[in-house]
C-alpha cells in the first residue's frame, strides 16, 4: 500500500499460476491472514521514533514493514479472488472494522492493562508469540496446493524467521536480565497470553480448504508452538502464564475497543481523499 | 510471430532490462540482484518482463517496475508488461558472483551463509569492507533497508552495511 491508488499495482498472481479450490473460501481465508499481517504492521509503526534506543526503532520499522508486504501479498490475492474483484487498497482503507478478519492478539495497543504508554515488554511478548506462531504458519503454508499461497508463504517464512530471532533475543535478554526486566517481561507475557488461544481456533478454515491441502489447520500449530515457546521461556528463567483465554471472535469482525482508533489513524487519509495519488 | 524471430527481440529487451539498476543499490543491476527473472515475447508481441522481490514488502520493487518500463519504450518497444513473480523465493543465492563484487567495492559486505542450529541464527564473521580484517561486530540486526544489517569493523573502526543473507 505504497500509494493510495491500488489499481496501479500488478497483479501478484502471475499470469501462469490458477487458484486452488473454491475462489469465496479461498479469498475468505487469505484476508484473514492478510488482515492480521496488516494490523500488526500498523500497531508496529507505532514505535517508530518512540522505542528505547534508535537500532530498535529501525528493527521494528523494518519488522511492520515485512508484515505490510505480507498483508499487501495476501490481500492482494483476496481481492483478485473476489466477486467483483477489490484492490489491496480498497480492502485496507475501505471496509469498516466489522469487516476486519485479524485475531485480536494483534490489534490491542502496547499498554500494559491498567497503564497508558506503550510498554516494550508487551511489545517483544507479542512479537515472540506471534512470530513463532507465523514461522510455524508459513513453513507448512509453503507446500500448499495453491501456488500463489505457497509463493507467498515461502517468501515470508524467512523474513518472520528473522523476526522470531530478534524478539528471542530479547525476551532471553529482558528475561534472564535485571530483577526490573524479568518483572517486566514477565507483565508483559501475562498481558498478552489470553490472546494466543484465538490463534490455534480453527473454525475460521473451510474444511475443503483443509481437504484438498490449500488451507493449514491451525490446530497442527500448536504443538510445535508450544514447544518452542516452552524453550524459549525456560532459557529465559520466565514462567509460562496461567491465563484464561479472552473472548475471542476477531475472525467474525468481532474487536476490542482499540480496533476503531486504530482503523480511523490508518484510514483517514484514504477516506478523506479518495483515490488521491502522491 | 515465430519462435525464430522472436528470439533476437528477446535478447535484445533482456539486455535492455538487465541494465536497470536498484534504486537502493545503484551499483547493481537488477540482473546482479537476481531481481530480474525472465523476460519473453507475449502471444500479442508486448514484451512481458518478470520481476522478483528481494522481501515482501520491498518499496523498490514500483520503482523498478516504473524504470524497466521506460527502459524498455526508450529503447523503442512499443508494448510492456512488467509482473511481480514469487516463486520461487528469492534468496540471497539468486545474486551473481559480479553482484557480490560490486557490493563489496561499493563498501557494502555482500551475503554470507547462516548458521541455523541454535535458537538464534548467527551470521558467521563477516569481513570489513574497507579494510579486509575479519574481527567486526553486529551492531544492529536491521538497517537502512529491509535487505541490509548494521555492522563495525573494530581494526579501522569504520561502520558498514552488510546485504544479510536471506
Amino acid at each position: 500500500m505504497s500509494t493510495p491508488q491500488g489499481s496501479s499495482s500488478p497483479p501478484l498472481r502471475s499470469s501462469d499460476e490458477q487458484p486452488c479450490g473454491d475462489p469465496a473460501s479461498l479469498a475468505r481465508y487469505a484476508l484473514c491472514l492478510g488482515d492480521d499481517a496488516l494490523v500488526m504492521a500498523q500497531r508496529l509503526g507505532e514505535w517508530i521514533a518512540a522505542a528505547p534506543q534508535l537500532e530498535e526503532d529501525v528493527a521494528l520499522a523494518n519488522i511492520a514493514l515485512d508484515q505490510l508486504g505480507q498483508a499487501r501479498s495476501l490481500l492482494g490475492y483476496a481481492g483478485s479472488l473476489m466477486q467483483p474483484t477489490r484492490s489491496e487498497d480498497e480492502l485496507a482503507y475501505f471496509r469498516d472494522e466489522r469487516d476486519l478478519r485479524n485475531v485480536q492478539l494483534v490489534e490491542r495497543t502496547w499498554a500494559l492493562p491498567g497503564g497508558t504508554g506503550s510498554d516494550f515488554g508487551v511489545t517483544m511478548a507479542r512479537m515472540l508469540i506471534w512470530s513463532t506462531y507465523q514461522v510455524e504458519l508459513y513453513s507448512r503454508l509453503a507446500s500448499s496446493a495453491d501456488e500463489t499461497l505457497a509463493a507467498i508463504a515461502a517468501k515470508a517464512v524467512k523474513e518472520v524467521d528473522y523476526h522470531r530471532d530478534h524478539a528471542t533475543m530479547w525476551v532471553l535478554r529482558l528475561g534472564d536480565g535485571t530483577e526490573e526486566s524479568r518483572l517486566r517481561m514477565q507483565a508483559g507475557l501475562e498481558a498478552e497470553w489470553g490472546y494466543v488461544e484465538e490463534l490455534f481456533d480453527p473454525s475460521y478454515v473451510d474444511q475443503g480448504l483443509l481437504a484438498n491441502g490449500v488451507a493449514v489447520d491451525p490446530i497442527t500449530l500448536r504443538d510445535p508452538w508450544n514447544s518452542r515457546i516452552d524453550s524459549v521461556l525456560a532459557e529465559a528463567t520466565l514462567a509460562r502464564p496461567e491465563v484464561s483465554p479472552a473472548r475471542g471472535g476477531g475472525r467474525d469482525g468481532i474487536h476490542t475497543e482499540q480496533m476503531g482508533y486504530l482503523l480511523a489513524e490508518m484510514q483517514h487519509l484514504a477516506r478523506s481523499h479518495p483515490g488521491a495519488t502522491w | 510471430m515465430t519462435a525464430t524471430a522472436t528470439a533476437p527481440v528477446r535478447e535484445r529487451a533482456w539486455e535492455v532490462a538487465a541494465s536497470v539498476l536498484d534504486p537502493e543499490v545503484p551499483v547493481l543491476t537488477i540482473e546482479d540482484l537476481g531481481v530480474l527473472r525472465s523476460v519473453d515475447v507475449a502471444g500479442d508481441g508486448a514484451v512481458l518482463v518478470r520481476i522478483t522481490p528481494t522481501y515482501s514488502g520491498c518499496p523498490a520493487m514500483d520503482t523498478i517496475r516504473a524504470d524497466v518500463e521506460r527502459a524498455l519504450a526508450e529503447a523503442g518497444f512499443a508494448r510492456v508488461r512488467v509482473e511481480l513473480v514469487l516463486a520461487p523465493a528469492w534468496t540471497t543465492d539468486w545474486m551473481s558472483e559480479a553482484g557480490k563484487r560490486k557490493l563489496a567495492a561499493y563498501g557494502i559486505a555482500p551475503p554470507q551463509t547462516r548458521d541455523h542450529s541454535g535458537v538464534v541464527s548467527l551470521s558467521l564473521s563477516l569481513r570489513c569492507p574497507q579494510c579486509g580484517s575479519p574481527d567486526t561486530r553486529e551492531l544492529s540486526r536491521f538497517g537502512s533497508t529491509a535487505c541490509k544489517s548494521l555492522w563495525v569493523c573494530n581494526a579501522c573502526r569504520e561502520p558498514f552495511d552488510h546485504f544479510k543473507a536471506h
